[in-house]
């Protein structure tokens, strides 16, 4: 298996080297080692490679005017844009690539302006990784597995098979396609491209059935979303079903292609170990990073100008105009004996001065208490007090606080984000329990009023308090199971909302239904078997900190 | 640069298609949002309709397309009266794009190299007249946001920042796309586009089939490709300039008025932004059927377009919310 996928590494980049243009380009998913530069030496495509930094900035990616060279020259100088000489892409770091350049790429890949983009991703964990728009563009993605053989790279043996007609190429790349569950009308076409490569690199006119196999085995399986005929569990999967029903609707181009399961087996043996289980997960985690704002981006401060300091003219610079008059000042005499004849201020790149801001975002909290009865029950009275200590620490370091309480069959947002303490304790000790747990209407309140407020640039986070025994569904029925089913939904999308998150367990026993909604958040989880006031302050106090 | 896919290829898609000749028929429904996976052919279709619509007269070198040299800003310094015929801008706004960019900024360059306080127009000045497109929309910056939301809904960009204050035209139609399971929009910026689409890979494989077919007879020789389907192209063209012409004389009875606010009224829309655009979308979409007046079909086939985004928002509802329109739309058209 493991010397398979690093034959299949060379194979692709074979292939991408033909036609860098037409195939994107590849995502090279490996640690940075001497095996990788090994990789990297066996890529010859025809254009040189060329480094793009992660951290390019517009006027060096688009083009633009070159501000250091026109303030020296006294006359506009532009520079051309990164793809203007013709080069293969090299993106190192790629998995720590902003949305925000990956769609400039997408943008001139679509355009038909780069000539290959060979993405290094280094990332460990799955959601480390280049953003989807930009790596559905590019053909491969080469992540070999185990040690490096030693005779690499020898290329798979290919049986070439019979040639085939173009459409039915087509045809049968498109079936497979659909099922695999690909939804993206690029990966048929982008592995058209690899088969049409592929024979071009055989020396071949025409595209024969090995070429086929080979392309779908290089483009589909990191796609993939379904393995077809798999004994999947029926309500993870909805779709297989439909899919083969199409499947034999078109029956007749079926029969003309003999070997679409043979190419299934083929791509399915290369499929990622544990593709079903992740699937689900690897997506929203990935939609957590996806919105690209971190904290410092969300504050509802123009925040504090610090003092400006020497640096050149980017794409998010801003100048700070008296600052950097103020330090080409002293020089205009001097410079003025030089440059006689140039009128106006001479400016020299050193003396562009830009500003920056400290920006410090609010820290919102909101409690999601359990008021049920059998939280009641339990303690009700022990949470009161540790989210009173809270309060007094959130008092302290002015955080916002919110409390929504859920009980019989629904959740209440008792208090809308404030900072006002008095108010928060008279709530909180007028809060009543009794009744089931709507856990889901709880959460679903919270994810709500986090969602409000990260627009209103706070950074919310999400404390639940519950016993975890889920009964009320969201509509407001009594059923154990749809209300569990109910609360993992919304835990998943609290999660894709990218929102911190903590369960805190003050059942008498540690739930395992709560460990599972802790990870499903992706957020912190705490038991407090028998715990009282202080050490649950500490303990959130130590959570939120790390 | 290659040349664009031709709008008239593109496979299935009806709704998305028809979204955007609606706003090329009338620019003031006001913009177009496609949801849906990726690989679709949202992006294929926002740059093949560029390429479609009529070309439209400017003052030569006009920095805000503007059709009349009274209409021209004076800080653009213009001595022509001469006009040109230009290609209708469309205007990529790229995720990660600065203020500065977006709605122009102090010229630093000539600032600095000639000492003038002079203004460098951003892409809101290049779009006007034209069509904004931002891709994965959703993602956009909420400062960017922001900008958008009272330029779309002014009509004008007002500049007030490094020393200088300068307003212009800035009306545009807005074309967002983007994958909802990246994140939602918020329901302010979603208000200000008329009409939305869900879009999803063909189901058929026939479909699917065919979709790479012609994609890859683009790629190898686009030249011919883009010419084969010229006629068809040329077609929607006409059309479109034909239902500009007629959109004013298309009638639209109370019984169609009373139906528009029935349907508002059923899904519980904020606002009367619902009902506008539902009935301008009708409008629009009768003249170029070459219609005469609107009739409940249109309404039925513009509603989920005009209304789906407009409804109260349930992020657990995985019906999506065009069935919602569709169900509201029997039983009250019924």
């Amino acid at each position: 298996m493991s010397d398979t996928s690093w034959h299949l590494a060379a194979a692709a980049l074979d292939i991408l080297a033909v036609d860098p243009a037409a195939l994107g380009g590849a995502v090279l998913r490996m640690r940075a080692s001497p095996e990788r530069d090994r990789v990297l030496t066996a890529f010859t495509p025809v254009l040189p490679l060329r480094k793009l930094p992660i951290s390019i900035s517009d006027e060096q990616l688009m083009g633009g005017v070159d501000l250091g060279a026109t303030l020296a020259a006294g006359k506009i100088v532009r520079s051309a844009g990164f793809f203007a000489t013709p080069c293969t892409a090299v993106i190192p770091m790629a998995e720590r690539c902003a949305p925000a350049l990956a769609a400039k790429l997408c943008q001139l890949s679509d355009k038909g302006l780069t000539q290959g983009i060979l993405a290094l991703d280094e990332g460990i964990e799955a959601d480390e990784a280049l953003p989807d728009s930009l790596s559905d563009r590019l053909a491969f993605r080469i992540a070999p597995e185990g040690r490096m053989p030693r005779d690499w790279p020898k290329r798979p043996a290919i049986d070439a098979g019979q040639p085939i007609a173009a459409d039915e190429a087509i045809t049968q790349l498109t079936l497979l396609a659909a099922r695999f569950g690909i939804a993206s009308l690029r990966a048929p076409l982008l592995a058209w491209q690899a088969a049409q490569a592929h024979a071009k690199l055989q020396g071949r006119a025409q595209v024969h059935s090995g070429d086929i196999e080979l392309a779908a085995a290089l483009v589909y399986p990191h796609r993939a979303t379904q393995v077809p005929d798999a004994d999947a569990p029926a309500d993870q999967q909805p779709e297989p079903e439909e899919q083969t029903q199409q499947d034999e609707g078109t029956s007749d181009t079926q029969t003309a292609l003999p070997d679409t399961e043979m190419l299934i087996e083929a791509v399915a043996a290369l499929l990622p170990p544990g593709l079903l289980q992740t699937l689900g997960q690897t997506r929203s985690a990935r939609a957590a990073k996806g919105s690209g704002a971190g904290k410092l981006r969300k504050s509802n401060r123009r925040g504090r100008p610090l003092p400006s300091r020497p640096g050149r003219l980017g794409g998010d610079a801003r100048i700070d105009l008296i600052a950097t008059l103020r330090a080409a000042a002293p020089w205009q005499p001097l410079r003025r004996k030089h440059q006689p004849d140039r009128t106006g201020l001479l400016l020299r790149p050193s003396d562009i001065r830009t500003t920056r801001y400290a920006q410090h975002s609010d820290r919102l909290l909101i409690f999601s208490v359990d008021a049920s009865g059998s939280a009641a029950m339990a303690r009700l009275g022990e949470a009161k007090g540790a989210i009173e200590l809270l309060l007094a620490e959130a008092y302290a370091s002015r955080d916002h606080v919110a409390l929504i309480s859920f009980r019989g069959t629904q959740a209440e947002t008792l208090l809308p984000p404030t900072r006002s303490l008095v108010q928060t304790k008279r709530r909180l000790s007028a809060l009543p329990g009794g009744g089931g747990t709507p856990l889901a209407a709880g959460l679903q309140s919270a994810m709500t009023l986090a969602a409000q407020s990260a627009g209103q640039g706070m950074t919310p986070t999400i404390i639940v308090l519950t016993d975890g025994r889920a009964n009320i569904a969201l509509d407001g029925s009594a059923h154990r199971a749809t209300a569990a089913e109910d609360a993992r939904t919304v835990a998943r999308a609290i999660r894709a909302q990218g929102t911190e998150s903590l369960v805190i367990d003050m059942s008498n026993r540690p739930q395992p239904a709560l460990q599972d909604l802790g990870r499903t958040l992706d957020g912190g989880y705490i038991a407090l078997p028998r715990a009282d006031a202080h050490r649950m302050t500490d303990a959130v106090t130590a959570a939120l900190a790390g | 640069m290659k040349q664009p896919f031709p709008f008239s290829a593109i496979v299935g898609q009806d709704d998305m298609k028809t979204a955007m000749i609606l706003t090329a028929v009338d620019p003031g429904i006001g913009g177009v949002l496609v949801f849906g996976d990726r690989g679709t052919g949202k992006s294929t279709a926002v740059r093949a309709l560029a390429a479609l619509l009529p070309p439209i007269e400017v003052v030569r070198g006009c920095p805000i397309n503007a059709a009349t040299s009274a209409e021209c800003p004076d800080w653009s310094e213009l001595e022509t009266n001469q006009t040109e015929e230009r290609p209708t801008p469309v205007i990529d706004l790229p995720l990660g794009v600065t203020e500065d960019r977006v709605v122009g900024a102090l010229d630093i360059e000539r600032a600095l190299t000639r000492g003038e306080k002079a203004f460098e127009p951003g892409l809101l000045a290049r779009a006007n007249r034209g069509y904004l497109y931002i891709d994965e929309v959703n993602l956009l910056e909420d400062h960017i946001v922001d900008l958008l939301l009272d330029v779309a809904q002014s009509g004008e960009n007002v500049v007030e920042r490094e020393g200088l204050s300068i307003r212009h035209a800035a009306r545009f139609v807005l074309v967002g796309s983007g994958n909802p399971e990246e994140g939602e929009l918020r329901p302010q910026l979603l208000d200000r586009f008329g009409l939305s689409v869900e879009v999803r890979s063909p189901q058929d494989v026939a479909e699917r089939i065919e979709v790479i077919r012609r994609r890859d007879a683009y790629e190898r020789k686009p030249e011919a490709f883009v010419k084969r389907y010229a006629k068809e192209d040329a077609k929607v063209r006409a059309a479109i300039v034909d239902a500009r012409g007629r959109i004013g004389a298309v009638a639209a009875g109370n019984a169609i008025l009373g139906d528009c606010a029935e349907l508002c009224l059923a899904l519980g829309s904020d606002g009367l932004r619902g009902e506008l655009t539902l009935l301008r979308a009708a409008r629009a979409l009768a003249a170029y059927e070459g219609a005469k007046r609107v009739t409940r079909k249109h309404l039925r086939r513009i509603a989920p377009l005009a209304l789906s985004h407009r409804l109260r928002r349930d992020p657990l509802d995985e019906a999506g919310s065009s069935t919602r329109v569709n169900r509201t739309v029997e039983t009250v058209l019924a």
